[in-house]
């Protein structure tokens, strides 16, 4: 088992944003993460790669116990895990290659060679190789998402956390981004957790997605079950209706 | 706050302890600092020389003590106007500048991003950066007071017919090392409070844009006020060190 996580609770002085939320993962394989905005996702993977520290609960990663770890293994760990942030998160002093870059000079030895041939890879992967000597404030909110992605695989993780890596985009780019996503997912042999509200894009990547409402998972199954539910919740997430759903979300 | 900020100054020497040192960074961070202050200090040194010499060359004459006027504005200088002003002007221009940048760091999770890949970001942006202020600040204070002693000597000038080399003369004559240790020295600790004040700021940083306006303006605030006090208990202990009345 790839990834374990066993009653996470998280709190913000009053606001409870994580309330017991327990789900597996499996090696190799995509899961998509649903939810409104403000449930938590991003909170969620967060937790998972430890920057931030849940209340209470249990995540293991390749299992090993992430919140038992020292840094120094936290660390270790960490190399194995790729993690998309929703802002992107684009080193601005740094032009994109150094970007790239980064991770692997700090953390890997590689030779220079080996590093020249991934950045090439990557940004051929997110077809942006002529930014490459740019700086990330020359660059269109959807070009930085796709740097964001190209630098997070770069590593070669065997975990990849992904948040929102559609949202942003036109649907041409999303859609290539989502395919992207999954041919790496079978090239690299990664496992995948996607944060997304992109029903295509889940479409394209999951394997099974869960439904995240009010700290709890709510729903679990394949895209095609819960696109076929009659939970109104799961209606007005996939269904161009509105319904009323009195007491939910926020 | 001022828990806030001894923790963080307390991770800083126990990061400081373990290997590898991130020289380059440092390195980077000493000639852009340096650079970006060199002129506004440079010019604020050669008025304030200037104007000190100016005022106290009537107070002088007044006590008949004009022959005093190279010696007097040396030591004012040294001792206190060249390392005060100088901190102050560079907690201004670069307390804040770290304030804003690692607040806008830390907002729009760069920090985190750099975390996440298995970087110690304290390490990389705060040390480097505390390092390269304590480090710059001493070396912009003498070139400082280099500079308020040129714009004094033109002040001289203007009253008395003295030399350069004669008015420096007068100056090294006047000038001991009791004045010039704890001058230079104190620009150690200045140059530290401007590092630790600015990424403390930044580093810790909330709330998104407007925290980063907050983290940069609380900067210069903090750190001017702590120069200041800093400067009081070191003036105080300098004075126990080195009596200047025998
Ligand atoms: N550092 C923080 N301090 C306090 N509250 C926080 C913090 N981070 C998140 N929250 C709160 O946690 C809740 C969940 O936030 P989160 O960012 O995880 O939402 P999300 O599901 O990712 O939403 P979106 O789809 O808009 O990205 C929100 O109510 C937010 O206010
Ligand atoms: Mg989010």
């Amino acid at each position: 088992m790839m990834v374990e996580v066993n009653e996470l609770h998280k709190s913000f002085n009053s606001n409870v944003v994580l309330d017991g939320v327990s789900f597996k993962v499996s090696d190799a394989e995509n899961m998509v993460v649903f939810g409104r905005s403000g449930t938590g996702k991003s909170v969620l993977l967060k937790c998972m790669i430890r920057l931030m520290l849940p209340d209470s609960g249990n995540i293991s990663i390749q299992g090993k116990d992430v919140l038992g770890l020292n840094i120094k293994e936290l660390n270790e760990l960490r190399k194995d895990i790729g993690f998309l942030f929703q802002g992107s998160a684009l080193y601005d002093s740094m032009t994109v290659k150094e970007n790239l870059e980064f991770p692997l000079i700090r953390n890997f030895d590689l030779d220079e060679k080996e590093i020249n041939s991934r950045v090439n890879f990557v940004l051929e992967a997110v077809s942006l190789l002529d930014a490459m000597n740019k700086m990330p404030s020359e660059l269109s909110g959807g070009m930085r998402k796709r740097i964001g992605l190209a630098r997070s695989i770069i590593t070669k993780p065997k975990l990849m956390l992904y948040d929102e890596p559609t949202t942003g985009l036109d649907p041409i780019t999303a859609k290539e981004i989502s395919v992207l996503i999954n041919e790496l997912q079978h090239a690299l042999k990664m496992t995948s957790i996607v944060v997304t509200h992109d029903l295509l894009c889940a479409k394209i990547i999951a394997d099974r997605a869960i439904v995240l409402d009010s700290g709890k998972i709510v729903k679990e199954g394949s895209i095609n079950e819960l696109t076929a539910s009659s939970d109104p919740l799961l209606k007005n997430f996939f269904s161009d209706e509105i319904i009323e759903t009195s007491g939910r979300g926020k | 706050m001022i828990t806030g900020l001894s923790r963080f100054a307390v991770q800083f020497f126990k990061e400081i302890f373990f290997p590898p040192y991130e020289v380059d960074q440092i390195r980077k961070h000493m000639i852009e600092l340096g650079m970006k202050t060199l002129p506004i200090v440079g010019v604020t040194g050669f008025i304030i020389g200037l104007v000190i010499a100016m005022q106290l060359s009537p107070v002088l004459k007044r006590f008949g003590a004009e022959a005093f006027l190279p010696g007097s504005v040396g030591i004012s200088i040294v001792r206190e106007l060249g390392p005060v002003i100088c901190a102050l002007i560079f907690a201004g221009r670069v307390s804040s500048g770290i304030g804003a940048e690692l607040g806008s760091m830390r907002v729009t999770e760069q920090i985190d991003a750099m975390e996440v890949s298995g970087v110690n970001p304290f390490r990389y942006l705060v040390v480097t950066r505390i390092f390269a202020t304590t480090f710059i600040l001493p070396i912009l204070t003498i070139y400082v007071i280099f500079i308020s002693l040129i714009g004094a000597y033109i002040a001289v000038v203007l009253v008395q017919n003295m030399t350069w080399a004669y008015y420096l003369d007068r100056v090294i004559f006047a000038v001991e090392f009791g004045d010039a240790f704890p001058g230079v020295t104190k620009t150690f600790f200045f140059g530290f409070i401007v590092g630790l004040v600015g990424a403390y700021k930044g580093y810790t940083a909330v709330n998104g844009t407007e925290g980063v306006g907050k983290a940069s303006t609380s900067s210069v605030v903090v750190s001017s006020l702590l120069i200041l006090i800093f400067d009081m208990v070191l003036v105080k202990l300098t004075l126990w060190l080195w009596p200047t009345v025998k």
